[in-house]
């Protein structure tokens, strides 16, 4: 089915989501629709999804305009979407996943599971998916839960496919088996939409690729394009994609992990026996799949989870007995991995936020047990601090929440790096920002890193480890799979991703190459030419 | 950074494997229980007099087959008891230490064995008649309304609506049903109005919570308020200034099913009831097979525990949320309608007496399924029932401690302490695009 925007627009209030965009989807074509993160790409897609409906513009099918009142009639006319956050029901079992909204029921709405049941297998046999029907949703890995999603969209005769950055939950193996799985959709006929903001992936899946800017398409281009080119394309000006970092100069061992066990608060084990050791000037990152633990362990260190074994040093002090209070006053410094509802208060202003975590002692406050305030002091700090990591903003005393997502983050940066700190531990420091915050917060980290502080990063992203780690922690299931060099290839990393010890992902990567390796490799050659 | 060799240290043989199993503490909380309630059986056989009896009547009145009283020799029947209680106790602590899952029967049957336990020692040698049938059928008669209370709520908060306004929709049924009784003179014309009075109370609490997205449980407490007000103050002015007309009593006829009401012990006790009785069981029955067998169910569960997942699919949330809210209130003004037509009682000022909110613990505690939350009101209900008999007969426990059980069970259910419960993911939460 042929899929035609023209001239879409949606606004939120004053804000142009998407700004008179058109594009064409031939059918049995993969069209990658590349932007950065808040460029309007899921705005879009969900307008064609039937969850928003455009301010202008029109949608057409197979040249038939088309609109929609809600996603039933999107999904009625073969449109399906695989969203980034899934939109799966934890308790429910795959076959009721599926059949949920087209449920094949008898008299009195009761449920035929046998047909529900049969029309998964029938699908999973087609693509050669093993997608156990019976099995509940919770219990299944995220690669396979997406398989769900397909399967789900595939159920309905979708004729396009909408998928919402499939590959930012997925080790590299099983983006691989996505692409395998992209290409027969293709081959049999069906139009994929594939949003994402991974360059590589682009190049290795896409027959056309459709840049968006703020809003806006800012070019069509074929996969033959350079990385260096579709970056320029996407965010607007020229981009070093790594960020250039001197080779680290470890000191001493200063901070330690032993034996560290947490459990959820449904009693599972999330962090499960992790010893981790950091020197002074080094960045280790803690790689991995999200939702493996590392969330988790940083909270721990943090003190936000209180662990059932083991312990956790700095500079040979046993931080268990400290409260989170005490552990930042003697040095830790915290970036939480979501900024909106653990980072920073909205409502707040920057000064405010600025000093969360150092209003109750000098200079900020004084007096009898320190209990008044020194705002002018507060506002003067923040006003220096916000330009030395270059926050674009209008006042600090305007709410925080006025700021775009990158700004917030450096606000935070700001403040936790304000202290002197013996320890830096940031959870997903860049996600879901533009590229430009990103090489901000990554040379901003490496300074750190440069001043002798060692640094424990969580990130779900393998660019993002690769470019900032000097060593590399990859988590499976609450433990460390392996402690590797920042050289170790993207192959091997994401086998130990998926639980493969790292000798033996080493081997298995030698004999099979990921066709996003190959996709490096040629760019690279591109690179070098 | 000079390190070459990989280090590995960290990894086990198979890093599939969870050690979970050697982390997780083991739970004590009901072994000890268990425990507790098994050294407290053998106090009692301990200080059962020798020789002291206990009798138990098995039938009531207008029985088919005259059951004769059963006499049981209270002392070894105290023993055999204990000795059972603490066996069970012993398995639940190997199992604990195990780390076996203990199964519903143990819980069931060691409450069952600690309740006869506690009666023979508390009948023994008083000459007093345990009356064992008279006992259930109260057990049943206090359960009705609260299983029909915790249905209500239930098909709620599957939904994702949390509905604390069941004692108002309760209050609301028991009042409407004894005015429209009254007036047509019919007790069947009750049932008719009943669920519409509960159905409406539910209709203010979707009004408010889904359309205007007001805190749920703020609407709840209000609505209780409201209803306690209103119905409190047409009591006193019409209904009191004319009983004749708007209160007369009129009570629902007992229909005892042939055959099965001839069962001893059951037949009576579960077979000669009226129709609201009937349709309760009607009314568990097809909960428990629509909500798991049916697109309703699946609908219901799906919006309760994620409702954008439900919206991408093309079902209209908040729609559901509505009926199925309008639907439990219609349940609950049913089970209103037994404090009045269904005892052949007049309406009385706040008369559902709380019965709303410990339908909500049976509720939690039954986990949010049908027949859990009819395990848990039938445990309330007896409770109760116990606490009423242990009164009459005199024992010695006062009665009044006794009567607080099922207000102990229900701080225990709320605190927690039956396990961990799963409410509905989305469960209380607003709905918006």
């Amino acid at each position: 089915m042929k899929l035609e925007l023209r001239g879409v627009t949606k606004r939120f209030g004053s804000f142009t989501a998407n700004d008179r965009i058109s594009l064409t989807v031939a059918p049995g074509e993969i069209h990658a629709l590349l932007g950065e993160n808040g460029a309007g790409k899921s705005t879009l897609m969900n307008t064609i999804y039937g969850l928003y409906s455009p301010d202008e513009g029109e949608i057409l099918l197979d040249d038939r305009e088309v609109s929609f009142n809600g996603p039933g009639d999107a999904v009625a006319a073969g449109i399906g979407m695989v969203h980034q956050h899934f939109m799966l029901i934890p308790v429910f079992t795959v076959t009721e996943s599926v059949a949920l909204g087209y449920e094949p029921t008898r008299a009195a709405g009761i449920m035929d599971m046998a047909v529900a049941r049969a029309k998964v297998l029938e699908i999973s046999a087609r693509f050669g998916f093993d997608v156990d029907p019976d099995a509940r949703i919770e219990d299944l890995p995220v690669g396979a839960q997406q398989r769900v999603e397909i399967i789900k969209a595939l159920s309905r005769d979708a004729k396009v496919l909408i998928l919402d950055e499939p590959t930012a939950v997925l080790t590299p193996q099983e983006t691989d088996e996505l692409i395998t799985i992209m290409g027969q959709l293709r081959d049999s006929g069906t139009s994929i939409v594939f949003i994402t903001h991974k360059l590589r992936e682009v190049r290795a899946v896409a027959d056309r690729i459709t840049v968006i800017r703020r809003g806006a398409v800012v070019g069509e281009t074929s996969p033959q394009s350079t990385e260096t080119e579709l970056a320029g394309l996407m965010v607007g000006r020229e981009v070093n994609l790594t960020t250039a970092k001197e080779p680290a100069d470890p000191g001493e061992v200063s901070f330690e992990v032993r034996g560290l066990t947490v459990l959820s608060s449904a009693d599972k084990v999330v962090v499960d026996d992790v010893d981790l050791s950091l020197r002074r000037g080094e960045i280790l990152v803690i790689a991995g799949v999200d939702g493996n633990g590392q969330s988790e362990l940083a909270q721990t260190i943090l003190g936000l989870r209180t662990p059932v074994a083991g312990s956790i040093l700095l500079d040979d002090q046993d931080l268990a007995p400290l409260s989170v209070k005490q552990r930042l006053a003697s040095g830790l410094g915290f970036v939480p991995e979501d900024r909106s509802t653990d980072g920073v208060i909205g409502a707040f202003t920057i000064t405010e936020n600025y000093v969360l975590d150092m209003y109750d002692r000098p200079p900020y406050s004084g007096g009898p047990g320190n209990a008044a305030l020194r705002l002018p002091v507060m506002r003067e700090a923040a006003q220096t601090q916000a330009e030395r990591f270059d926050v674009r903003m209008g006042t600090v005393d305007d709410p925080i929440s006025t700021l775009s997502g990158g700004n917030q983050q450096k606000v935070v940066l700001a403040r936790e790096m304000s202290r002197d700190l013996r320890l830096f531990v940031a959870s997903q420091p860049t996600r879901g920002l533009d590229v430009g915050s990103i090489e901000f917060v990554h040379r901003t980290i490496i300074e750190e890193r440069d001043k002798g502080t060692p640094c424990l990063i969580v990130s779900t992203e393998l660019d993002e480890a690769l470019n900032l780690a000097d060593r590399i922690a990859v988590m499976y299931r609450g433990k460390v799979v392996g402690i590797v060099p920042a050289s170790t290839s993207r192959d091997v990393l994401g086998l130990m991703m998926a639980g493969v010890p790292a000798d033996e992902a080493q081997a298995q990567a030698a004999t099979h190459h990921t066709v996003l390796a190959e996709a490096d490799e040629q760019a690279e050659a591109e690179e070098n030419q | 950074m000079s390190e070459q060799t990989v280090s590995t240290a960290a990894v086990q043989a198979d890093p599939l494997k969870q050690s979970a199993t050697g982390v997780r503490p083991i739970s004590w909380k009901y072994p000890i229980t268990y425990a507790v309630l098994a050294a407290l059986a053998v106090l009692f056989a301990l200080t059962i007099p020798a020789g002291a009896r206990t009798h138990f009547r098995l039938s009531s009145g207008g029985d088919f087959f005259e059951i004769p009283l059963v006499e049981l020799p209270s002392r070894p029947a105290g023993w055999i008891l204990a000795v059972i209680l603490v066996a069970l106790a012993g398995l639940a602590i190997w199992q604990a230490s195990r780390r076996v899952q203990t199964r519903l029967w143990l819980p069931l049957l060691f409450g069952v064995l600690f309740v006869l336990a506690f009666l023979v020692w508390a009948g023994a040698d008083r000459g007093a008649v345990i009356p064992l049938v008279t006992m259930l059928t109260g057990a049943l008669a206090l359960s009705v309304p609260l299983i029909f209370g915790a249905m209500c709520g239930l098909v709620g908060e599957r939904s994702g609506v949390i509905n604390i306004a069941i004692e108002a929709q309760l209050l609301a049924g028991a009042f409407l049903a004894a005015v429209a009784a009254s007036v047509f003179t019919s007790a069947y014309m009750g049932l008719v109005f009943a669920p519409i009075a509960g159905a409406l109370v539910g209709a203010l609490l979707v009004f408010f919570s889904v359309k205007y997205q007001v805190n749920q449980i703020i609407v709840g407490v209000v609505l209780n308020v409201l209803i306690i007000g209103l119905t409190g103050f047409l009591f006193s002015t019409a209904l009191t200034q004319n009983p004749e007309l708007w209160n007369a009593r009129q009570q629902l006829p007992r229909l005892p099913i042939p055959g099965l009401s001839q069962i001893p012990v059951i037949g009576p006790v579960l077979f000669n009831q009226t129709i609201l009785v009937y349709l309760m069981y009607l009314i568990v029955g097809l909960l428990n097979f629509f909500l798991f067998r049916s697109r309703w169910g699946l609908r219901t569960r799906a919006v309760g525990e994620h409702p954008k997942a439900a919206d991408t699919v093309g079902i209209k949330v908040n729609r559901m949320r509505v009926y199925n809210v309008i639907l439990g209130g219609a349940i609950a003004g049913l089970g209103g309608a037994f404090f009045t037509i269904g005892q052949g009682l007049a309406f009385g000022k706040e008369m559902s007496a709380g019965a709303g909110f410990i339908a909500l613990a049976a509720m939690i505690l039954g986990r949010w399924h049908p027949i859990g939350a009819l395990l848990a009101a039938l445990l309330f209900g007896f409770s109760t029932s116990l606490g009423n008999t242990l009164a009459t007969i005199g024992t010695p426990v006062p009665s009044e401690a006794l009567l607080m059980l099922p207000y102990l069970i229900t701080i225990l259910a709320v605190a927690g302490f039956v396990g961990r419960v799963r409410p509905p993911a989305a469960n209380g939460t607003p709905y918006v695009k």
